[in-house]
């Protein structure tokens, strides 16, 4: 036990250590609080701008009805023409220009022209606007009034809120459920992957510098690689606490800073009435795209965020255990990294083919391929993660984790016998055969 | 029988159909050294693992001072593998301090022991660098060190001269030793045949799995002696030719100056007071010696018999 621990500290140590863990430490969660702070960020910079357009309408329609809101306004040139505007551009103070050819209740085209690239977000409103207009001006020239239209339109909002055991409705919104369910699963993938082959380069290594029969003349093989796996599992760890406490720090701090004002909706907005919440949420549907990201925004204080870390610690440990063996084992069978390919691609095929998958189990959270991909011990752990968020019966994962931790014990017997075998072997060629026959060995 | 402090008893390790060891035993007594000879892939190292509990033989025990062999055995072993090496990226010091630790020597002990045997070996400098600094020579000295820091009683050195110059060869030799003066039981595989006659005391020669020779050195080489001596002698030699007739087969006849040196071979089972009697006729003799054949001729033809033997 002495020596394991011996054999632990050194594995963490030396990784640890590594300018390229500290990096990694650093990046991993800006990286992730940055796919939910930067698009809201560029959003409320977007919304803040106010943009003066200039209007040069041939037609003479459409000047009238353009309305102007508080970040866009719009002004009439007059007879103006697009040359002149051209010419005088650089020196005003105009966003763009937007040409409304004379033939518009023909055609179907206006023109924005600007010294920058339009964004996206200006197009799109535009163009909504003027669709409404000539719609409006359309419906009056075939005798409709638009009122009526109006009340006839009938938008549906389906909102989806579910029972908590406690009896409690609390509504996460499904796009929120995806996101979270696609950022663990790849997550997860990405650890299991990262410090499984960790292991695999370890046990090279030592195969490699030949100190490994030096080592397991003092230590056993098995204490050997149960240190070494335990170890790196050690790093992974530290590294996932770091990325949390860091992403929520830069979270929060964003927050802060960004949106000083309590713009997240709270817990008690969010379950509030489902009659007001209808409502509300109809009056947003027409609102700018700001409103909305706020809204999934708020939802991530209603994801039960500690059941997720719980999960994912355990998944990561497990399927990282799984994987671990298996790439300790390829490890102590070849003679160099450049030799683990053949052998690393078919144990990864389940991992990859999950990922692959991870649209139709987030489509679907409670279907069979959901369902039978988070039972098969080598693509749960990454397809439990992807629902989690959704809630699984707690039958299914207690079934999941069970068959994970039975499989563990199989493969890390089945790993040991190769491993012992495998690093005193030098200049063999190894297929799986060979492999096989190494299990069969007696001790 | 005999106990020595190693004993190994009708060891048998097959890989697949193939016999690494059939049978072999072998008697290591206590504070001497002994040669474990034998051509590339004929078992050493897997005896050798075998003794260090690194491997499990099929059949046959190991005794360590009379006990079978166990766990509790490995911190009063020294080994030095044949592949050896360090981790590469980490700092000599803190590197050796691991392995001693994995020992069963406490943190505090192994570096200062490590610092003494750094001081002597006079690589103090080398402490907080990387081991990919070091020459594959210092590297060497390094994995000497971690072998024999825990002051094991039996130490095991598979080829320790691999890799040394010339001069450091001999320090290490030096070294080997002195720890045999200390009492020491040493188990040493090497191919280099002088350094088995320098050091060893006993020698044991494996081929194919089997043990072909043991024995001590100085009876072995008594065993294949050839019957053959050196003369040289002062005077006048001229009809040494026609006098020595039937009785010997002159093998070597070298005259330099007034000195002349025959090495020649006992044909018949004559004492050899008879043979200085009849130079003593002839001249003046300087010297006489028997030639016992050297280690690296018995090994040649010992183990080309025994192929020669297997392929018939």
């Amino acid at each position: 036990m002495k020596k394991i621990k011996l054999i632990i500290q050194r594995e963490y140590l030396t990784r640890v250590k590594k300018t390229s863990f500290f990096i990694m430490s650093i990046l991993g969660p800006l990286l992730i609080a940055g796919i939910f702070i930067v698009p809201l960020w560029l959003q409320k910079i977007e919304s803040e701008q106010v943009k003066n357009i200039a209007v040069i309408d041939e037609s003479g329609i459409l000047v009238t009805t353009l309305q102007s809101t508080e970040n866009v306004v719009f002004t009439d040139m007059g007879k103006m023409t697009l040359d002149e505007a051209q010419k005088g551009f650089a020196k005003s103070e105009y966003y763009a220009v937007l040409f409304i050819p004379k033939n518009i209740l023909n055609s179907t085209a206006v023109q924005v022209f600007s010294n920058r690239q339009p964004d996206f977000g200006l197009k799109q409103y535009i163009a909504k606007l003027i669709e409404r207009d000539l719609e409006t001006l359309k419906l009056l020239k075939s005798n409709v009034n638009p009122d009526l239209l109006k009340a006839v339109q009938t938008p549906i909002f389906v909102q989806t809120i579910k029972w908590t055991s406690d009896g409690k409705e609390v509504e996460v919104t499904m796009e929120m459920k995806t996101i979270i369910g696609t950022v663990a699963s790849a997550l997860i993938y990405i650890f299991i992957f990262f410090y499984g082959s960790q292991v695999m380069r370890g046990v090279v290594e030592e195969k490699v510098n030949r100190i490994v029969e030096i080592i397991i003349s003092s230590v056993r093989p098995l204490q050997l690689m149960i240190g070494k796996i335990a170890g790196i599992m050690l790093v992974g760890l530290t590294q996932f606490a770091l990325w949390i406490v860091i992403t929520f720090s830069v979270v929060w701090m964003a927050q802060v800073t960004l949106f000083p004002e309590p713009a997240v909706p709270t817990i008690a907005n969010q379950t509030a009435t489902i009659d007001s919440k209808v409502m509300a949420q109809v009056q947003a549907l027409g609102q700018d795209d700001y409103q909305y990201a706020l809204d999934i925004f708020g939802s991530v204080s209603n994801v039960n965020w500690t059941l997720m870390i719980v999960c994912f610690l355990f998944f990561f440990v497990c399927g990282y255990l799984l994987y671990a063996s298996m790439f300790a084992a390829i490890g102590s069978a070849v003679d160099s990294e450049t030799d683990t390919q053949q052998f690393v691609l078919p144990i990864t095929i389940p991992m990859v083919i999950t990922l692959v998958m991870i649209q139709v189990i987030l489509n679907n959270p409670d279907g069979s391929i959901a369902f039978w991909m988070s039972m098969i011990p080598f693509t749960s752990p990454i397809a439990m993660m992807a629902r989690i968020p959704f809630g699984v019966p707690i039958w299914e994962v207690v079934l999941s984790s069970t068959i994970l931790i039975v499989s563990i014990i199989l493969m890390a017997k089945l790993a040991a016998k190769i491993y012992r075998t495998g690093i005193l072997m030098y200049g063999k060629k190894i297929t799986f055969r060979e492999l096989a026959k190494w299990i069969r060995y007696s001790s | 029988m005999y106990m020595g402090f190693i004993t190994v008893q009708d060891i048998v390790k097959e890989y697949s159909g193939t016999k690494a060891l059939n049978n072999v035993s072998i008697d290591v007594e206590a504070g001497s050294i002994f040669g474990l000879l034998g051509p590339n892939g004929a078992g050493k190292t897997t005896l050798i693992r075998i003794i260090n509990q690194i491997l499990a033989p099929d059949s046959g025990k190991v005794l360590f001072n009379g006990e079978p062999i166990s766990a509790s055995h490995i911190g009063r072993i020294g080994y030095l593998p044949e592949e050896r090496g360090l981790y590469k990226k980490m700092k000599v010091g803190e590197q050796v301090v691991y392995l001693a630790q994995l020992k069963g020597m406490s943190k505090s002990i192994a570096t200062e022991k490590l610092k003494a045997w750094f001081q002597k070996f006079e690589i103090e400098s080398w402490w907080d660098r990387n081991v990919d600094e070091l020459s594959k020579g210092m590297q060497q000295k390094v994995q000497f060190i971690v072998t024999i820091l825990h002051e094991p009683e039996l130490l095991i050195l598979d080829e320790p001269f691999s890799g040394f110059d010339p001069i450091n060869a001999n320090v290490i030799k030096q070294e080997i030793l002195a720890l045999k003066e200390k009492g020491l039981t040493i188990i040493l595989s090497t191919h280099t045949m002088s350094s088995v006659e320098e050091l060893c005391d006993s020698i044991a020669l494996i081929n194919k799995g089997n043990k072909i020779l043991d024995g001590k050195v100085q009876d072995i080489k008594q065993k294949y002696s050839t019957n053959s001596y050196e003369i040289k002698c002062s005077g006048w030699f001229d009809t040494m030719a026609s006098t020595l007739t039937h009785n010997y087969q002159i093998i070597e006849h070298q005259k330099e100056g007034n000195i002349t040196t025959v090495t020649l071979k006992l044909l018949n089972e004559i004492p050899t007071n008879d043979l200085i009697r009849h130079f003593t006729n002839l001249g003046n003799v300087i010297a006489f010696k028997e030639i016992l054949p050297s280690m690296n001729d018995i090994f040649i033809d010992v183990v080309g018999e025994t192929n020669q033997q297997s392929q018939a």
